[in-house]
C-alpha cells in the first residue's frame, strides 16, 4: 500500500513536472516580452554616448530563395550588391537585412515581415518570387519592392530585367574571334528549354558571333531541361563530334554536363571550349592548376540592379516600373578578367560594346529561325 | 554510321548508372525487401563521392576512386536505416523507402551547407576522365562504341551483370538470397535466417545504388547538387521490373532507356524526325517504358513475399 502510494506520488509529480514544464514554455513568450523590451530600451540609452546622431539613411531588406546569400548566383550577387550600397552610403548595421526562406511557402509570409517592419525598400531575387510578389504587393500598396529577373505588373514594384542578348552579342563576338584565330568555323549554343527568354540569348549569341565572321555555322539545341546534367554532358558530346569549337550554354544545371565534357576532352588533347552564363563560370571549368574551359561568361549583374534601385529609393527616384539592365548600364557584362582571352580580343570586344551602347548596333531579341518563320 | 557509334557509347555513359542501381534494387527485392529508396541512397552516394574526392584531389590522383568507396559506404550505412526499420520493426516498406528518398535531399544539402557553406559542393577539378584506348579503339565496330571516348566506370557496370547473375543464380548465397524472397518460411525452416538474409540484400542494394550515384556525379556532373540525380534511381527502378528482376534483364531495360535518352538527343539530326517538335522526344524514353512494361509484361514475375516483412507464426 505504501510502496503503491509513494508510486503514485512519484508519477503525479512526473505529470506536474511535465505539465509545468510545457505550460512555462507556452507562457515563456508572453512572460518574456517585457524582458526582451528592457534591453531594448536599455541598448539606445547605451549607444547614445557612442553614435551621437544615429540619423537613419534608408532601410533594406533582402529575401532570399532557398539557396541563401552564399549560394554563389543570384542570391549572393544581390546581397553583395546591397552590402556595397550600405558602404558606399554609410548605413548602419541594423539598416540593411535578409531573411532566408527555408522553403517556397515561406516567400509570402517573410516578404509580410519586412512589410510590417516598414522596410524602405524589400528585394526579392529571381523569377520564383513571381507569385507571393505579385499578392504581397497588393496587400501593402504604400511599401516599395524590388523583384529581379521577373516582371510584376503594379505600382510599388520596381521589376529588374535583363538585356541578356546583348550580353549574349559579346559573348559571340568572343567566341567568334577565337574560333576564327584557331581556324575553325562552327560554334554552338545549348539552351535550357525553348521559349522567348532562352531565345534572347541565342540570338544575341548568333548576331555576335555574325557581326565578327558571317560564314560562321551556329548550331543550336535545347535540351528541355535547366537540371539535368546528363543531358548536358550527351548534347555536348554531339555538338563536339559535329565540330563545334565553342559551345555556350544557357541552361543552368544542365550546362554542368557540358562544362565536363569540356573538361575530359581537353585532358583528352582536344581543343574545345565552352561559354559560361549568369556568372563568371572560370572556376567551374577548371581542370588543371588554374587552367579552365571557360573562354568567358555572360553575366548577369544583379548587384548592379539592387545597387542602382537602393540609390532610386534613397534619392526618392523610385518608380514601380521596368527597369532594364543592359550593356550601358552595367547590367549584363563579361567578366573584368578573361585569362583565356587576348588583350586584342577584349579590345575588339569593346568596341563592339561601345557600339551597341552607341545604339549603331541593334541586337535582336529573337533568333533568325523564329523571325524566318514570321 | 559514326553517328551511329557515338550515340551508342553515349548511351553506355548514360546507362551505367541506371544498371549497376537496378542492380542494387535486385538484391534487396530478390531478398523479399522492397526498395523504393534507391534514388535516395544515389543522391547519398553522389554527395559522399563528390565531397570525397573534391577535398582528396588535391592529395592523389585515385581521389575519384576513393570517392566511389566513400560514396558506396555512405549507400551501405542509410540502407542500413531501410533495413532495420523494414526487416527489425517490420513498418511498411514502401514508407520507410519514401522516408530515406525525402531524408537523402535534405541530408545532403544540409551537410554541404556545414562543408561547403553553400548548398551544394563545390565543384572536383576531374573526377572521372573519358579515355581512348589506343590499340583497342581501332577494333571495327566495337572499337568505337566501347573503348574510345569511354569512362572506365562503364566497364564496371557491364562486369557487375555478369557477377551479380553469377552470385544470384549460382551460389548457394544466392540460393537463399532468392528463397528469402519466394518463400521466406521454407528458408527459415533449413536454418538460415531469413532476417540475416535480407539485411545483406537491403545493404548490398546500398552500396550498388551508392556506386551508381557517385558515377553519376563524378562523370556527368562538376558538382553535386539537389538536381543530380533528378529521378535516375526511380528509372532504375523501373528497370528492374521492366527487366523482370533479372540481371541480364536489367542490363537490357538500362540500354534500352539510355538510347532512347540519346534517341531523343539526336532526334533533331535526322531529317525525317525534326519536323517532330522537341516535347514529343523528351517525353520519348517515358512513352517507350510505358509502352514496353504494357507488351513484355505478361504475368508479374516479382518475387513472391516481396514487401511483407517475415513472420515466423505464418507458416
Amino acid at each position: 500500500m505504501s510502496k503503491n502510494t509513494i508510486k503514485l506520488f512519484l508519477v503525479l509529480v512526473l505529470v506536474l513536472a511535465m505539465v509545468a514544464g510545457c505550460s512555462a514554455k507556452v507562457e515563456e513568450p508572453v512572460v518574456e516580452e517585457p524582458v526582451v523590451e528592457e534591453p531594448v530600451v536599455e541598448e539606445p540609452v547605451v549607444e547614445e554616448p557612442v553614435v551621437e546622431e544615429p540619423e537613419e539613411v534608408m532601410t533594406v531588406g533582402l529575401i532570399t530563395d532557398i539557396g541563401g546569400i552564399d549560394d554563389k548566383s543570384f542570391n549572393q550577387g544581390t546581397w553583395e550588391g546591397i552590402l556595397e550600397f550600405a558602404e558606399d552610403f554609410n548605413l548602419s548595421e541594423e539598416e540593411y537585412k535578409y531573411i532566408q526562406s527555408e522553403s517556397d511557402a515561406d516567400y509570402l509570409p517573410n516578404l509580410s515581415t519586412f512589410a510590417d517592419e516598414e522596410m524602405d525598400l524589400i528585394v526579392a531575387p529571381g523569377f520564383l518570387f513571381f507569385d507571393s510578389m505579385t499578392e504581397v504587393a497588393e496587400l501593402y500598396p504604400d511599401q516599395k519592392f524590388l523583384l529581379i529577373d521577373s516582371v510584376v505588373d503594379a505600382s510599388n514594384v520596381a521589376s529588374a530585367v535583363f538585356a541578356e542578348h546583348e550580353g549574349s552579342f559579346l559573348v559571340g563576338v568572343a567566341a567568334a574571334l577565337k574560333a576564327q584565330e584557331a581556324g575553325q568555323d562552327t560554334v554552338a549554343f545549348l539552351g535550357g528549354m525553348d521559349f522567348g527568354l532562352i531565345q534572347k540569348f541565342e540570338a544575341g549569341f548568333e548576331a555576335g558571333v555574325w557581326a565578327v565572321d558571317p560564314d560562321m555555322t551556329v548550331l543550336v539545341d535545347y535540351a528541355g531541361a535547366f537540371n539535368d546534367a546528363q543531358k548536358g554532358q550527351t548534347f555536348a558530346s554531339k555538338f563536339y563530334d559535329q565540330g563545334a569549337y565553342i559551345i555556350y550554354h544557357a541552361a543552368g544545371g544542365t550546362g554542368n554536363g557540358v562544362i565536363k565534357e569540356a573538361k575530359d576532352r581537353v585532358q583528352n588533347g582536344e581543343d574545345v571550349w565552352v561559354i559560361g552564363v549568369d556568372k563568371d563560370q572560370y572556376d567551374d571549368g577548371i581542370y588543371e592548376a588554374d587552367k579552365s574551359v571557360i573562354l568567358t561568361s555572360m553575366m548577369k549583374r544583379v548587384d548592379v540592379a539592387a545597387y542602382t534601385v537602393c540609390e532610386n529609393v534613397l534619392n526618392e527616384e523610385f518608380t514601380g516600373d521596368i527597369l532594364v539592365f543592359n550593356l550601358a548600364n552595367g547590367g549584363v557584362s563579361i567578366p573584368a578578367e578573361n585569362p583565356n582571352l587576348n588583350a586584342e580580343w577584349e579590345t575588339e570586344i569593346q568596341d563592339f560594346a561601345d557600339q551597341v551602347i552607341a545604339g549603331e548596333i541593334i541586337v535582336p531579341e529573337a533568333p533568325v529561325r523564329i523571325l524566318e518563320e514570321d | 554510321m559514326n553517328t551511329l557509334f557515338s550515340m551508342l557509347s553515349l548511351t553506355l555513359i548514360f546507362s551505367t548508372p541506371i544498371i549497376i542501381t537496378a542492380l542494387g534494387g535486385l538484391f534487396s527485392e530478390r531478398s523479399g525487401v522492397v526498395n523504393i529508396a534507391l534514388e535516395g541512397l544515389m543522391m547519398i552516394g553522389a554527395f559522399s563521392a563528390a565531397t570525397a574526392t573534391v577535398l582528396l584531389e588535391p592529395v592523389t590522383g585515385a581521389a575519384p576512386w576513393l570517392g566511389l568507396l566513400i560514396g558506396m559506404f555512405f549507400g551501405a550505412l542509410v540502407a542500413l536505416i531501410h533495413a532495420y526499420v523494414s526487416i527489425n520493426l517490420r513498418a511498411n516498406q514502401v514508407i520507410s523507402g519514401t522516408a530515406i528518398n525525402l531524408l537523402a535531399i535534405g541530408l545532403t544539402i544540409y551537410f554541404a551547407q556545414i562543408i561547403f557553406n553553400q548548398q551544394r559542393t563545390d565543384s572536383f577539378i576531374r573526377g572521372f576522365v573519358k579515355t581512348t584506348y589506343p590499340g583497342l579503339a581501332k577494333i571495327p565496330v566495337i572499337g568505337p562504341i566501347f573503348f574510345s571516348n569511354m569512362y572506365a566506370t562503364a566497364y564496371i557496370a557491364l562486369a557487375l551483370v555478369v557477377v551479380v547473375w553469377f552470385v544470384v543464380y549460382k551460389t548457394t548465397f544466392g540460393l537463399r538470397l532468392r528463397a528469402s524472397g519466394e518463400h521466406p518460411q521454407a528458408v527459415d525452416s533449413m536454418g538460415v535466417s531469413v532476417k540475416k538474409m535480407r539485411y545483406y540484400g537491403v545493404v548490398l542494394s546500398g552500396v550498388l545504388a551508392g556506386l551508381g550515384g557517385s558515377i553519376m556525379v563524378l562523370t556527368q556532373d562538376t558538382q553535386y547538387t539537389m538536381a543530380t540525380i533528378h529521378g535516375t534511381g526511380f528509372i532504375a527502378l523501373a528497370s528492374l521490373i521492366f527487366g523482370k528482376w533479372n540481371p541480364w534483364g536489367v542490363l537490357g531495360a538500362g540500354l534500352f532507356f539510355g538510347f532512347s535518352q540519346v534517341f531523343g538527343i539526336y532526334s533533331g539530326d535526322f531529317a525525317i524526325l525534326s519536323k517532330f517538335p522537341d516535347e514529343f522526344f523528351y517525353a520519348l524514353p517515358y512513352v517507350l517504358t510505358i509502352i514496353a512494361l504494357v507488351v513484355f509484361s505478361g504475368k508479374s514475375v516479382g518475387p513472391k513475399a516481396v514487401g511483407e516483412p517475415y513472420d515466423v507464426s505464418k507458416r
